[in-house]
C-alpha cells in the first residue's frame, strides 16, 4: 500500500475514500502511461533503480564506520586501510553504485555480522515464515472483509453497515503491536486457547522436514497433525491481528466500489426486471467489482508484508520483520538493506502483478 | 452587534467586503461540522490533549521521571491512577508528559512532509514538461517503497532518536502530498484568473506562491488530518521498536515496549499507553472525517 500507510499494519491512518486513492490517482495514470507490458517492465525497472539507489545512499551516509565493523576498534591503521580498501570504499561512489547494484542483481547481499551467514541465505530462511503469515492474515481479510463489504453497501446504513464503520475506524486508529500484545494476554495468557509467542512449541521444534519453509504447509506435506496443530495454534492469532487490519481496509474498498456499482444504471434495469436483490447484489454489481478489488488486495497483501513488522516483534516471530529490526539495533547494515530490497521488490512485484491482473481481466483496460 | 445580527451578518447571501465573505464561508464551514457530532467528539479529545500538553508539569500528580523501586509493578490504585512501571514511576504522570513528544513528533512531521509535497508537486505540475518527468518519477519511487521499512532504514542510517524519528517520518510521507498538489496544480494552471495574472506582469514565482499554493492548500489539509493517525501509529511503532524517543522520556510507542516483558503479569504497564495511542488516533481520524466533510465535499459523499 505504497500511497496509503498501512503503516501500522500497517495501513491505518485514514478511512478509505481519501485513501483508497490508490488505484485511482497513482496507479491509473502509471497505467495509462504504460500502455504495454513492455512499458510496465521499464516503469519496474526505473522503480528498483531507484530502490537500489536510495538503500545504496542510505548504507552510506551512515554514521557507523562499516569498516570499524569489519576490522574492530583496536586494529592499526595498515589493517584499517587494507579493509577500506578491500570493501572498494576508497573507488569513486558511481563504480560502488555499479557494483553494489551488480551484487544485488546477483542476488548477493554481503555477509550479515550479526548471524555471519550470507544475508541472502538468512533471508531465504525468514521470508517464509513472514510469507506465511501474511497470506494467512490476507486469507481472513479476504474471507470477512468482502461479504462485509458487499452486505454494508447493500443495506446502506443498516445495523451491519453501522458496524463494518465501526470495525474499519477501530481498525484504522489502533496500534498493531499493543493489540498484538493484549491478544496475548487475553488469549494465550488468561484463556490459553491458542500457543504463545514463536512459530512452534519447543517440541515440534526441526520436526518437520523443511520444504517450503512454511510450517503449516511443510508439516500437511510430512502428514504430521501434531504439528500442523500446534504450528496452527501459534499462527492463528498473529494472523487473526493482521487479517483484522487487512479486513478494516478491504471492506471499506469493497464497500466504496459496491456503491458506485449500485448506483449505476444496469442495476436499476436488473431490478426493474424483477431479478431478486441477492442476483442483483452478487451476481451483477459485485462480478463488477472483482477487477479492482484483486487490485486491493494484492495491495493489501504487500502491506501485511510490511505491518509483519510490528507483529513479528510481538509474537516473537522468526520472519523478515525480526531479522531487519534485530539487525537494525546491532548495526548491521548489509542485512537491514537487504531486507528493505526484498521487501520493497515484492511492493514493487505487487504492484506489477495487479496492473498485470487488471490488464488481463478487464476488457475495457485493452 | 448582538448575537442575532453577528450570525445573519456572517449567514448573508451578499457581503459587503472580502473579509465579510471570508469569516461567512468559515462560519458556514463550522456550521457544517459542528452537525458532525463524532468529528466534534475528536475535537475535543484533541483540544483536552492540547491542554494535557500545555499544563503537563501542573496536571501529572507526579514526576515523570522519579523512579520508587519499593512501588514497582503496582496496579491501578487511588495513589497512582493506572499504576507504576517496573521503574516505580507513575503511568499517568509519565501518559501526561508523553502527550507533548506525541504532539511534537505529529506536529513536526504534519508540518514538514506536506510542505515538501506542495513544494515538489506544485512545481512540477506547473512547470509540466521534463521538470514534471523528473519529478513525479522520483515521487513514484518513493511511493513504490513500503514506508514503515524505509523510515526503519532511515533511522537505521541516522542513528535512533526522536529528531531522526521524525526525520524519516517526514521523508516517507511527502509522496502522497506531492501527487495531490500536482493534480489540484493540473486543474488551476489554465485558468483564466491565472492567464489574468499572468499577463499583469506576474513572474511563476509569484504565480505559484501567491494564486496557485492557496488554491492547493485545503485538500492538503483534508489529507494532514486523515494521516495524522498514521503518523501519530508509525512513530509510536518507531518508539516500541526502540527507535524513536530514547529513555527515560515518555513516548507512548516506548511505554508498550517497556510493558511487554511483563504484559502476562502486570497488563497495564502496556496496556495505559496503547489506550492513549487509540484514543488519540481515532480523535484524529474522526476530525479528519469531519474536516473532509467541510473542505472537500467532492470526497464526502462515498
Amino acid at each position: 500500500m505504497t500511497d496509503t500507510d498501512m503503516a501500522n499494519t500497517g495501513g491505518q491512518g485514514s478511512l478509505p475514500p481519501t485513501k483508497g486513492g490508490l488505484p485511482k490517482a497513482g496507479r491509473s495514470r502509471l497505467r495509462r502511461r504504460a500502455t504495454s507490458i513492455g512499458g510496465l517492465a521499464l516503469s519496474l525497472a526505473l522503480t528498483l533503480l531507484g530502490l537500489l539507489l536510495v538503500t545504496f545512499i542510505i548504507g552510506r551516509v551512515m554514521p557507523i564506520d562499516p569498516v570499524l565493523k569489519v576490522v574492530g576498534e583496536r586494529a592499526t591503521q595498515v589493517q584499517y586501510d587494507a579493509a577500506y580498501q578491500a570493501m572498494g570504499l576508497d573507488r569513486p561512489l558511481w563504480d560502488q553504485f555499479l557494483r553494489y547494484m551488480g551484487e544485488v542483481l546477483r542476488g548477493d547481499f554481503g555477509r550479515s555480522i550479526s548471524t555471519g551467514h550470507p544475508v541472502a541465505e538468512d533471508l531465504r530462511r525468514v521470508f517464509p515464515a513472514t510469507f506465511e503469515l501474511a497470506l494467512l492474515g490476507t486469507l481472513i481479510g479476504v474471507c470477512v472483509g468482502v461479504p462485509l463489504g458487499v452486505i454494508a453497501a447493500a443495506r446502506r446504513g443498516g445495523w451491519i453497515d453501522q458496524i463494518a464503520r465501526v470495525v474499519a475506524l477501530v481498525g484504522y486508529s489502533m496500534p498493531i503491536f499493543w493489540l498484538g500484545l493484549m491478544g496475548l494476554l487475553l488469549f494465550y495468557g488468561i484463556l490459553g486457547w491458542v500457543g504463545g509467542p514463536g512459530r512452534q512449541g519447543i517440541i515440534f521444534d526441526g520436526m518437520v522436514p523443511t520444504v517450503t519453509g512454511m510450517i503449516l504447509i511443510d508439516s500437511l506435506l510430512a502428514g504430521d497433525w501434531g504439528a500442523f496443530r500446534d504450528a496452527f495454534s501459534h499462527i492463528i492469532l498473529p494472523a487473526s491481528l493482521l487479517g483484522y487490519f487487512s479486513l478494516a481496509y478491504i471492506s471499506r474498498m469493497t464497500r466504496s466500489f459496491m456503491l458506485e456499482q449500485l448506483s449505476a444504471e444496469y442495476v436499476t434495469t436488473a431490478r426493474v426486471k424483477g431479478l431478486s436483490e441477492r442476483r442483483v447484489v452478487w451476481g451483477h454489481a459485485f462480478r463488477n467489482i472483482m477487477v479492482p478489488l484483486i487490485t486491493v488486495i494484492a495491495l493489501s497483501f504487500g502491506s501485511l508484508l510490511e505491518g509483519s513488522v510490528l507483529t513479528e516483534i510481538v509474537f516473537s516471530w522468526p520472519g523478515i520483520g525480526q531479522y531487519i529490526t534485530k539487525a537494525l539495533l546491532a548495526g548491521d547494515m548489509n542485512a537491514v538493506l537487504g531486507g528493505t530490497v526484498l521487501i520493497g521488490t515484492c511492493f514493487v512485484a505487487l504492484n506489477l502483478l495487479s496492473d498485470i491482473l487488471y490488464r488481463v481481466l478487464d476488457p475495457r483496460a485493452k | 452587534m448582538t448575537e442575532m445580527t453577528t450570525r445573519a451578518w456572517l449567514l448573508t447571501d451578499a457581503p459587503q467586503t472580502r473579509r465579510q465573505a471570508r469569516l461567512g464561508a468559515i462560519y458556514q464551514g463550522w456550521l457544517t461540522f459542528r452537525a458532525n457530532r463524532l468529528a466534534m467528539l475528536g475535537l475535543a479529545i484533541l483540544l483536552f490533549l492540547l491542554f494535557v500538553a500545555a499544563f503537563a508539569p501542573w496536571l501529572a500528580p507526579q514526576n515523570p521521571f522519579a523512579q520508587n523501586l519499593a512501588e514497582r509493578l503496582k496496579p491501578p490504585s487511588a495513589a497512582h491512577w493506572l499504576g507504576t512501571d517496573a521503574l516505580g514511576r507513575d503511568i499517568l504522570s509519565r501518559l501526561i508528559h508523553g502527550s507533548r513528544v506525541t504532539l511534537f513528533i505529529v506536529g513536526t512531521v504534519a508540518l514538514i512532509a506536506p510542505v515538501i509535497g506542495l513544494f515538489v508537486g506544485t512545481v512540477a505540475g506547473f512547470a509540466g514538461g521534463w521538470v514534471d518527468q523528473v519529478l513525479m518519477r522520483i515521487t513514484d519511487i518513493f511511493l513504490a517503497f513500503p514506508k514503515l521499512i524505509l523510515a526503519l532504514a532511515f533511522v537505521a542510517a541516522l542513528g535512533p532518536g526522536i529528531g531522526n524519528a521524525v526525520l524519516a517520518l517526514a521523508i516517507t510521507s511527502w509522496p502522497p502530498y506531492a501527487r495531490l498538489a500536482r493534480a489540484e496544480t493540473l486543474t488551476i494552471r489554465h485558468a483564466d484568473y491565472i492567464a489574468a495574472a499572468r499577463l499583469q506582469g506576474a513572474g511563476p514565482l509569484r504565480l505559484l506562491i501567491g494564486h496557485v499554493w492557496p488554491l492547493c492548500i485545503s485538500s492538503l489539509i483534508v489529507r494532514v488530518a486523515l494521516d495524522m493517525a498514521g503518523i501519530i501509529l508509525s512513530a509510536a511503532g518507531l518508539g516500541f521498536l526502540g527507535l524513536g524517543a530514547q529513555p527515560p522520556m515518555p513516548e507512548w510507542g516506548a511505554m508498550i515496549s517497556d510493558g511487554r516483558t511483563y504484559i502476562l503479569d502486570f497488563w497495564w504497564v502496556a496496556a495505559m499507553p496503547g489506550m492513549a495511542i487509540f484514543i488519540v488516533s481515532l480523535a484524529f481520524n474522526l476530525l479528519g472525517d469531519g474536516l473532509r466533510d467541510v473542505l472537500d465535499p467532492k470526497g464526502a459523499k462515498e
